[in-house]
């Protein structure tokens, strides 16, 4: 690991100073993705900021229709609250699948989001529940905040400090893991509301996307017929070691099927 | 440099060290606690599971800094003088371990898990070890040895 300059701050006001003055800063989380990116020398930070003191964004807060889960917040903690697993079942279910117990323990939800891993499982949630992402300057709504992979609409000195997530009458979130790693190859989340359905999918392309014409013919008819001729545009898929675009999309039908008939 | 504070198995320390020195690292080689181990590096393994705060966590992906001020228990830890933990003395009676590389850590998620959930169900132990690898014992007796402990 190249060296670097350890901050450890109380407050987000500090954060956002390091964050503006520093030659080359980078915040720390749970930091399950920072450290082994730290430790392959994939990144050269001079500056580490460790926000992980700052409990003002370690909350579960249930506000009637929305659920307002603090930056902070481990998977663990996610998966384990009461209100999401009564609210928001299909979120819990999601943060219990991420990694493993001990990685659960640190990961975080904002650490997640802000990374925009193209194979996380979060930025289903985040537009399947459609989230609103609050930082240290702004806010964001859910279909505008993953840009590409690794990138999202935040500028270089925010921090984000909370996401609203809205809550569904019926919430499933079903992903294919890899075998080794456990992320996501194909993650498949949907959410009924009164006002319609939100199908997300993640791990399948370089950011986590919609299928909204899905939307509209699940609205119509909610069952796994609307299926029948369904074949997912692979135009845009990864092709990697682990699968390729074709299998991808195939990985997306079987688990559209698996969520769909648990809804239904 | 920098300056930490640490609780490690009930004793206090006080050390100066590199920014980015990793806890697995601080633990071993600084204050020379040489039950937790590195084996994979890379998150997957489990081999290097200590406690802190009491939530089992993998200190090859930790910082030492990041835990500044808090409280570690390693394996070393938990027997008292020449008395074995409960659960070290299951999984010396269902031969739960070979080489003993994994054991450490998988001895520490084990006194995690029971802590939570006093009363786990086979897949429940299963699903909650999904972060460690052992090569030589297959896992039957592990199993065995947590639900020797339950009990």
């Amino acid at each position: 690991m190249y060296n670097f300059k350890f901050h450890k701050v109380d407050k987000i006001e500090d954060a956002v100073a390091i964050l503006s003055s520093a030659e080359d800063p980078k915040i720390l989380s749970g930091g399950h993705t920072l450290i082994p990116t730290l430790k392959q020398r994939l990144s050269q930070p001079t500056d580490v900021i460790d926000i992980s003191n700052i409990d003002s964004l370690k909350s579960i807060k249930n506000n009637g229709d929305l659920i307002t889960i603090g930056a902070l917040c481990t998977h663990s903690q996610v998966a384990t609250s009461m209100d999401v697993q009564s609210e928001i079942v299909g979120l819990a279910s999601m943060a219990s699948q991420i990694g493993d117990p001990q990685v659960r323990h640190r990961g975080t939800i904002g650490g997640s989001i802000a990374n925009a891993d193209p194979a996380a499982d979060y930025p289903a949630a985040v537009l399947a529940l459609d989230a609103k992402i609050t930082t240290s300057s702004n806010s964001y709504n859910s279909d505008d905040f993953f840009i590409d992979m690794f990138e999202t609409a935040i500028n270089s000195d925010e921090i984000i400090t909370s996401i609203d997530f809205k809550i569904p009458k019926k919430s499933v979130y079903k992903k294919f893991r890899n075998p080794a790693s456990g992320y996501a190859m194909a993650g498949v989340f949907i959410a009924i509301f009164e006002e319609g359905i939100r199908v997300a999918i993640t791990g399948a392309s370089t950011t986590a996307f919609r299928l909204h014409d899905l939307e509209k013919k699940l609205e119509n008819n909610f069952s796994v017929d609307v299926l029948n001729d369904f074949n997912a545009d692979t135009t845009n898929y990864n092709s990697d070691i682990h699968a390729s675009a074709k299998y991808r999309g195939n990985l997306v039908k079987v688990l559209l099927e698996e969520v769909i008939a648990e809804l239904v | 440099m920098a300056k930490i504070d640490i609780k490690i198995n009930g004793k206090e320390y006080s050390e100066t060290i590199d920014d980015n020195i990793l806890l697995v690292d601080f633990l071993r080689e600084k204050i020379g606690l040489t039950g937790t181990h590195v084996g994979c590096d890379t998150s997957q393994c489990g081999a290097c599971v200590v406690h802190i705060n009491g939530d089992s966590v993998k200190s090859c992906t930790t910082l030492a800094m990041q835990v500044n001020g808090k409280d570690i228990t390693t394996i070393e830890g938990l027997s008292d003088g020449d008395n074995l933990h409960p659960i070290q003395k299951a999984f010396q009676n269902n031969h739960a371990l070979q080489c003993g590389f994994c054991t450490p850590g998988l001895v520490m998620s084990a006194v995690d898990l029971l802590q939570k959930n006093k009363n786990p169900s086979e897949d429940e132990i299963r699903d909650w070890f999904e972060g460690h690898i052992c090569r030589c014992t297959g896992y039957k007796n592990i199993i065995k040895a947590v639900q020797e402990a339950i009990a």
